[in-house]
C-alpha cells in the first residue's frame, strides 16, 4: 500500500511524501512504516501505543477509527493510507483582559 | 522563517474573513518551504465544519485535508499552513489554537475581523521537534512591495 504522509513529519520519512509499505491490514502497513522509519513512532503513537488522538489515519476516503474492523481492514496493494493530524482552533471564550 | 504571500493570495485570505464573518473562515496554504521560507502559492477555502460554535471555533475536515494532500502532491507543492480568521477578537493565537495546532514547522495565519472588516494578519510559525515541546513563534508576512498596505520607510 503506499502511505502518504504529512508536512510535519515528512523530516522523518527522508522527505518523502509517500511511502510505499508492504502489510495486508490497516495495523501492519503502520506497523512495517514506522519499523522503517523508526523515529515516527512517537509522532504517531502513544507510550502506551495507542494511535495519538490527534492522528487521523484514513484508508482511502475512510477514517479508520469508523471502520467496522478498525485497524484490522484488510488492504490490498492499491490502497492509500493517508496520515493526517487534525486541524481545529478558536478563540477562546474567556474574558479577554 | 518569514511567510512569503502574493497581494492577491494575501487579499484573498483576509476577504474570506469577512465574507464569513460573524462566523470564524479557514483554510489550507499549499506552497513550499525551505529553511529560512515559507512560500504561498495556492489558497484552498475550507469549509468550517464547527457549525454549533462557527463564532469561536473552526476545524477542518481531514477529508479536505486529504484532498489538499492531493492536490498539492499533483502540483508539486505541499500543505505549509493554515488560515484562520477572529471575529471581534485580536490577532493573537488562543489557548484553542495553541492546543489544537500539530503541524510543526507549519504556519498559522491569524486575521482579526472587526465588525466584518478584516483589520491586522498575523502568522505563527509552529515551532518544535514534537508535540510536547511546541510553540508558536511569531513570524513577518513578507508581500511584494507594491504593496498598499506596507509604510515606506
Ligand atoms: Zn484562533
Amino acid at each position: 500500500m503506499n502511505i502518504h504522509i504529512p508536512t510535519p513529519l515528512r523530516a522523518y520519512t527522508d522527505k518523502q511524501e509517500t511511502v510505499s509499505i508492504p502489510g495486508a491490514t490497516v495495523a501492519e502497513g503502520l506497523a512495517a512504516l514506522v519499523a522503517a522509519h523508526p523515529a515516527l513512532q512517537q509522532h504517531l503513537f502513544t507510550s502506551e501505543g495507542k494511535l495519538r488522538s490527534f492522528v487521523n489515519v484514513y484508508l482511502n476516503d475512510d477514517d479508520v477509527r469508523w471502520l467496522p474492523a478498525g485497524q484490522a481492514t484488510a488492504v490490498s496493494p492499491g490502497d492509500e493510507l493517508s496520515i493526517i493530524p487534525s486541524i481545529a482552533g478558536g478563540c477562546s471564550k474567556e474574558p479577554s483582559i | 522563517m518569514t511567510l512569503k504571500l502574493s497581494n492577491p493570495l494575501y487579499r484573498e485570505l483576509r476577504a474570506h474573513g469577512e465574507e464569513t464573518y460573524p462566523h470564524e473562515c479557514c483554510g489550507i496554504l499549499l506552497g513550499s518551504a525551505d529553511g529560512s521560507e515559507i512560500t504561498v502559492q495556492r489558497l484552498l477555502r475550507a469549509g468550517n465544519t464547527r457549525t454549533d460554535s462557527a463564532h469561536n471555533r473552526y476545524n477542518i475536515a481531514p477529508q479536505e485535508l486529504i484532498s489538499a494532500q492531493r492536490e498539492a502532491r499533483q502540483a508539486g507543492l505541499e500543505i505549509v499552513g493554515f488560515y484562520h480568521s477572529h471575529p471581534d477578537h485580536p490577532a493573537q493565537w488562543s489557548a484553542t489554537d495553541f492546543a489544537e495546532a500539530h503541524w510543526l514547522g507549519c504556519a498559522y495565519v491569524i486575521t482579526a475581523v472587526e465588525q466584518g472588516r478584516a483589520t491586522v494578519t498575523n502568522s505563527f510559525l509552529l515551532a518544535g521537534t514534537r508535540e510536547e515541546d511546541k510553540s508558536f513563534r511569531p513570524q513577518s508576512i513578507v508581500l511584494p512591495s507594491s504593496a498598499p498596505h506596507l509604510d515606506s520607510d
